[in-house]
């Protein structure tokens, strides 16, 4: 449900015929994802390979995306129809640090406006921003499913939650 | 943070608070996988009759009973039949389904597996939202427990029955926790609700026979097995059987999840007792949203000394809905104005855009939350919202639309002081003076 980064793709992605190469070992995880589909519905396995190849390069790109229709025997096109409708994945290039911040109601209501000022604050950035180190990027984002834990807000994959300032501080320190 | 069972022995929170909750041995010493072994040795009618007696109706929020959507099956089709569980818990102030996943993953493993045999079928999917990718890590580890000791794969304990369980995860679309919009996620394409009929149990996942259950609808159905369909609706009220968990948020000393006895009365003490009551002493309760944020807002009145039982009945009799049991607890500090706009915020991020009503209609209930929430709002603006929610409501597509447009008619109904605060006793830049 990330917000992330501005999704207008059309202006920010470099169109290319490039096809993006892959480790053995990486391939094998993609074939591993295959497995659970009917042979005729290889489209299923599109969302978690998206998420593979965000990994791999960054973030969702045209290599990635050229890549993606090989290996599913699909159009071009139908990988972007896919990539570009959900939120987690980025068209555009993220920190390493990609920071989440629930903002809706109960996060709200439970300090995600304080959280979200001293993040800000400390990096000097504001939401959609990345730092100028490429280290953070912090995003506003719907429900993460932590309202009682509110405010939480996450990296990666990775949930903080029942945030303070002071917490804020600790885990911004520990992130290299 | 709390989980807990009040008012009733924890069924579905039986295993919350063991240690090593999430393993096929503490599942196993616990009665776990039991249930599945006598449905196997039940006809796949006496199951589906079971869960239809039990009075289960689904706990994702729309509360449709879980047997008659089983009975919707066409069990002599010759195609593949799935069962997909509806892990793409989104809705604001629901976390329920969270720890079920995290600290008890079999029982969702085996209500599947029952549901599965019930119906015929191979094949399983449990379709999470992107973000709980450490519970789809925890369930993969489970599945490979359970295929280990033969509870998943080729002829399950020695029987003719096989069935496999997958994990998939989504990307980050609250639209997806529709179930023929998480079936189009599933094939791969943009998360677009479908046409209904033909209905899920006709043609959903691959144009085959579909099953959609959310996470507590499953993880019901070993309980059912377990003691009865009769018994099992005996723990609740005649038409809302069992326990049902209930996430709740917001300004309460303990927010948690908790499990309750459907028909737990009232939802005062709940909140005011069980829930340890305001999470700052001085301050008054001011609103309640009691079903996960698309449900009518409740204001103290319609809450304190009323009596409201929390069931389906009882929660619509007070003027809500149970939903998906999530609660946000709203004190006096909060603006209703505001809390509607984040809501509406929402929803207008996550309209998915396939149909007029919901994304023209939820962009433009954000521009008047914003022209009002800058000083800018006009006296008939309040009614301006109710027309746009009046064209939403029904006539979109699928039910985001109707979840959009629901907090606001109850908002505006319910709390008119706010809203007056804001439309009304103020002179504006253009020099435009409300009058009351």
């Amino acid at each position: 449900m990330a917000t992330a980064v501005p999704t207008d793709f059309t202006n920010q992605v470099v169109f290319t015929e490039e096809t993006a190469t892959f480790s053995p070992e990486v391939i094998e995880e993609m074939r591993s994802h295959l497995t659970k589909y009917p042979e005729e519905r290889k489209r299923s396995a599109l969302i978690p390979l998206l998420f593979v190849i965000q990994r791999e390069r960054g973030y969702i790109d045209n290599p990635g995306v050229n890549f993606l229709a090989d290996f599913l025997d699909l159009e071009v096109t139908d990988v972007w129809e896919t990539a570009t409708f959900y939120s987690m994945f980025n068209l555009r290039p993220v920190g390493r640090h990609h920071l989440q911040i629930c903002k809706t109601l109960s996060c709200k209501i439970m300090g995600e406006p304080e959280i979200t000022e001293h993040v800000c604050n400390r990096l000097g950035i504001h939401p959609g921003e990345t730092t100028a180190d490429g280290k953070f990027t912090v995003s506003l984002v719907e429900c993460l499913g932590s309202c009682g834990t509110a405010p939480m807000m996450q990296n990666g994959f990775d949930y903080y939650e029942d945030l303070t300032v002071e917490k804020v501080d600790k885990i911004l320190d520990s992130l290299k | 943070m709390e989980i807990k069972a009040i008012g009733c022995e924890p069924l579905q929170l039986k295993r919350v608070g063991m240690k090593d909750s999430h393993t096929l041995k503490v599942y196993q010493e616990t009665g776990g996988y039991e249930s599945l072994k006598k449905a196997m040795n039940m006809t796949q009618d006496d199951i589906i009759n079971e869960v239809k007696a039990s009075a289960l109706r689904g706990r994702g929020g729309a509360g449709f009973p879980t047997g008659m959507k089983w009975s919707f099956v066409p069990r002599q089709s010759p195609k593949q039949k799935y069962i997909v569980c509806n892990a793409d818990e989104s809705e604001p102030g629901t976390f329920k389904d969270r720890y079920l996943l995290e600290l008890d993953p079999h029982s969702l493993i085996e209500g599947m597996l029952i549901a599965a045999f019930a119906l015929g079928s191979q094949a399983c999917y449990i379709y999470y939202r992107g973000e709980y990718r450490y519970l789809i890590d925890i369930m993969d580890k489970a599945i490979e427990e359970a295929r280990a000791a033969n509870l998943v794969g080729k002829n399950i304990l020695g029987s003719d029955f096989s069935c496999e369980v997958y994990t998939h995860t989504g990307a980050g679309a609250y639209i997806c926790g529709e179930e023929t919009a998480l079936l189009s996620s599933l094939e791969g394409y943009r998360g677009h609700p479908r046409m209904k009929p033909p209905f899920p149990a006709i043609e959903g996942l691959y144009a085959s026979p579909t099953v959609v259950n959310n996470v507590e609808t499953l993880t019901s159905v070993p309980q059912i097995i377990e003691m009865g369909g009769e018994a099992w609706k005996k723990l609740g009220t005649e038409k809302s059987g069992g326990t049902k968990l209930w996430s709740v948020s917001g300004h309460v000393k303990k927010p948690g999840v908790y499990e309750l006895p459907m028909g737990y009365a009232d939802m005062e003490k709940f909140i005011m007792e069980d829930c340890g009551g305001m999470r700052r002493p001085d301050k008054k309760l001011k609103a309640v949203i009691p079903g996960g944020s698309s449900v009518y807002i409740m204001n103290a009145e319609q809450i304190i000394g009323k009596n409201v039982t929390l069931d389906y009945e009882g929660l619509v009799e007070a003027g809500s809905m149970v939903g998906s049991g999530g609660f946000i607890v709203m004190d006096e500090t909060v603006d209703v104005v505001e809390s509607t706009k984040n809501l509406t915020e929402f929803y207008k991020h996550e309209s998915c855009g396939w149909c007029t009503p919901c994304r023209e209609g939820t962009d433009w209930l954000v521009k008047i939350f914003n022209r009002i929430s800058i000083g800018e709002g006009r006296p008939e603006d309040a009614q301006l919202l109710l027309d746009i929610c009046d064209n939403i409501e029904g006539k979109s597509f699928c039910p985001l639309g109707d979840a959009a447009a629901w907090p606001i008619q109850s908002a505006v109904k319910r709390f008119p002081e706010d809203f007056k605060k804001w439309l009304l006793n103020k002179t504006n830049d253009n020099g435009y003076t409300a009058n009351v």
